[in-house]
């Protein structure tokens, strides 16, 4: 039994990771909530959603298909973040902090009902190219689908980590973070590395998407704000701008739900209040999250 | 002087405009009109409330409606227990202003978007606690308000004695925020908004001075939520959830934060722009009106960064 819920919780906290890896992200080099992240998310979906619909003969199926999927979805939700970066959040980026996130909150409605009004207003039922079957494993019954989703969040965050660690790009996003002027100074181009931190942070939110569709099997245009929502309070759990501190608060948070529905009376109802709780309570603790540095006094 | 005359003059006649508004709205047959007014003066009452923690004091917070809902809840449970309208707008106010200082002297220790997403935090819980107390507060079915007709020698309807209640809460708004914000506990704001440092070393009591701002704030959530059940005779919990707090926090920024001729101009904008487009769009349009919406926000914060209408003394501050 714990087992079984443990397993669950990890495919919930692997889903909540990739999104909060993309606040995160953007958060570390600009400061800034990008609101309009899980609309973004969304958007992943529903791009793989079309592609399994109107080219289902390109890419066969089973693993290539779950591979075309996965990149279409991820390719678009990067794009679509790159773009609104460009538009809507550069212009503004020198201007003041809360500006951006006005911004952002206007491009996350555009989004939302340009997908409720140009493409369907109610649930379409998302494709799971895989064959769902159930593998017993320490006592616990394992669909080949929560393989699937494990393996897939685990090898992107393997990616990230590889990029940031090992690639010039990956080291010019982390002297962003660090001092973005200062880095500008360096010779790095900051809009650049900006460009490629929302391209990255996108693909990931769109792979969460992805992978929310195939867990729940369908999609609808306000897919995005509850896991969006959730990842963001994972984040800031983990301490916002601190990679492996948005996927241990993404775990930490899927843990907390999923052992809230499963020990606790009435826990459904009371899930959502308990992980809030357990979100303050650290920050008072720890007021810059659990891995979070803490914050420098302005001087 | 002159320009302090011109001013009242100036506000004399924009009141007077306001109060003979419902009246020329039924004249000309439009009375929905005096319904979507009175959600937009409800919405210029918490921007107001919020301004003085987002505006002058430029603490974050992302779950300001929750105190809507303390206000509108304490109001519809007070009722319930057969206590006098007025002693019901007065409890809701004590009450929020109360929760609301317990809820800063737990966090204001917190810092920028921390406090942001704690705050937002509170939202959810206080919105699900009042869905979920099903004794308390009859969950998501929401609770019948009372019946309360204050101004029925005025005029029988009650969008309009609303909408007048509604009027006199928000010239009390806007003059307690010009009071404060002029005054001597208005600067220390600002000056701890612009550097919290610089501010402490001036001897100013940085957290007490927060925390004032963070509590008064709650005044004004607390009588628009009196307002708004006695008004709608009805509350859920579905009134409060997190979008609103988004919409109030749009409403200030878009506005200009601690300007109050800015957070008028939001809330008349941003509240009255969906109904607007409702009434003018054609059928073929008029789903498309939050996309617009959308848009509207995105442009206007692209062309105005520092808000429609920004408060001279951040104007002042940013051309130096």
């Amino acid at each position: 039994m714990l087992a079984q819920q443990i397993l669950n919780a990890l495919t919930l906290g692997a889903i909540y990771s990739l999104i909060a890896l993309g606040y995160t992200l953007v958060y570390g080099i600009l400061a800034m909530i990008n609101f309009a992240h899980s609309e973004v998310l969304m958007l992943g979906a529903f791009t793989a959603l079309g592609l399994a619909t109107f080219a289902p003969a390109a890419f066969g199926s089973g693993p290539s298909a779950l591979a075309a999927m996965f990149v279409a979805g991820m390719a678009a939700a990067g794009l679509v973040n790159v773009v609104v970066e460009r538009f809507a959040y550069r212009p503004l980026r020198a201007v003041s902090r809360l500006a951006p996130l006005i911004s952002a909150i206007g491009v996350s409605i555009v989004l939302q009902n340009g997908v409720f009004l140009w493409i369907s207003t109610q649930s379409l039922s998302f494709p799971r190219p895989v064959v769902i079957g159930q593998i017993s494993l320490f006592g616990a019954s394992v669909s080949s689908l929560q393989l699937v989703i494990l393996g897939a969040a685990l090898g992107l965050m393997g990616l990230l980590h590889f990029f940031v660690e090992s690639t010039k790009m990956g080291k010019a996003m982390r002297a962003c973070a660090d001092d973005i002027s200062t880095a500008g100074l360096m010779g790095i181009d900051a809009d650049r590395v900006i460009a490629v931190t929302f391209f990255v942070g996108g693909a990931l939110g769109g792979a969460a998407g992805v992978l929310y569709g195939m867990n729940y099997g369908s999609i609808k245009y306000n897919l995005g704000f509850l896991p969006g929502a959730k990842a963001f309070t994972a984040a800031v759990l983990g301490g916002i701008g601190n990679i492996r501190g948005a996927v241990l608060g993404g775990f930490i948070l899927g843990l907390l739900e999923v052992l809230a529905c499963g020990y606790i009376p009435d826990g459904a109802q009371w899930r959502d209040v308990i992980a809030f709780t357990v979100l303050i309570v650290v920050l008072l603790v720890r007021p810059s999250g659990l891995l979070g540095e803490k914050m420098a006094e302005k001087v | 002087m002159k320009k302090l005359l011109g001013s009242r003059w100036a506000l004399g006649a924009a009141l007077a405009a306001a109060a003979a508004f419902p009246f020329l709205a039924q004249a000309v047959e439009q009375p929905y009109l005096v319904r979507v007014a009175g959600v937009i003066g409800l919405f210029m009452i918490l921007g107001l409330g919020l301004n003085f923690t987002l505006g002058y004091a430029g603490l974050f917070d992302l779950g300001f409606i929750s105190f809507y809902a303390i206000g509108a809840y304490t109001t519809a449970i007070a009722m319930r227990a057969h206590v006098p309208a007025p002693l019901a707008i007065v409890l809701a106010v004590a009450i929020t202003l109360a929760m609301r200082a317990l809820l800063g002297l737990t966090i204001l220790r917190l810092r920028g978007d921390y406090l942001a997403v704690v705050t937002m935090g509170f939202g959810e819980i206080a919105r699900l606690v009042i869905n979920n107390l099903d004794s308390l507060t009859n969950g998501p079915k929401g609770m019948q308000v009372r019946p309360w007709r204050p101004l029925a020698c005025i005029s029988p309807d009650p969008n309009v004695q609303y909408y007048l209640l509604i009027l006199a809460g928000v010239s009390l708004a806007v003059v307690a925020s010009r009071r404060i914000e002029s005054s001597r506990v208005g600067r220390a704001w600002v000056a701890i908004r612009e550097d919290e440092v610089a501010a402490r070393l001036s001897g100013i009591p940085v957290r007490e001075y927060k925390l004032l701002a963070f509590t008064l704030s709650a005044a004004f959530a607390g009588l628009a939520g009196a307002l708004f059940a006695l008004w709608e005779q009805f509350v859920t919990p579905e009134s409060f959830v997190f979008w609103e707090s988004v919409l109030v926090v749009s409403i200030v920024v878009l506005g200009g934060m601690g300007s109050i001729a800015g957070v008028l101009l939001g809330a008349l904008i941003l509240v009255g722009l969906p109904p607007l487009m409702q009434w003018t769009l054609s059928a073929e349009w008029i789903n498309y009106r939050y996309l617009f919406f959308g848009l509207i926000l995105v442009l206007a914060t692209l062309f105005r960064p520092q808000g429609l209408l920004p408060s001279a003394r951040r104007e002042s501050e940013l051309s130096s």
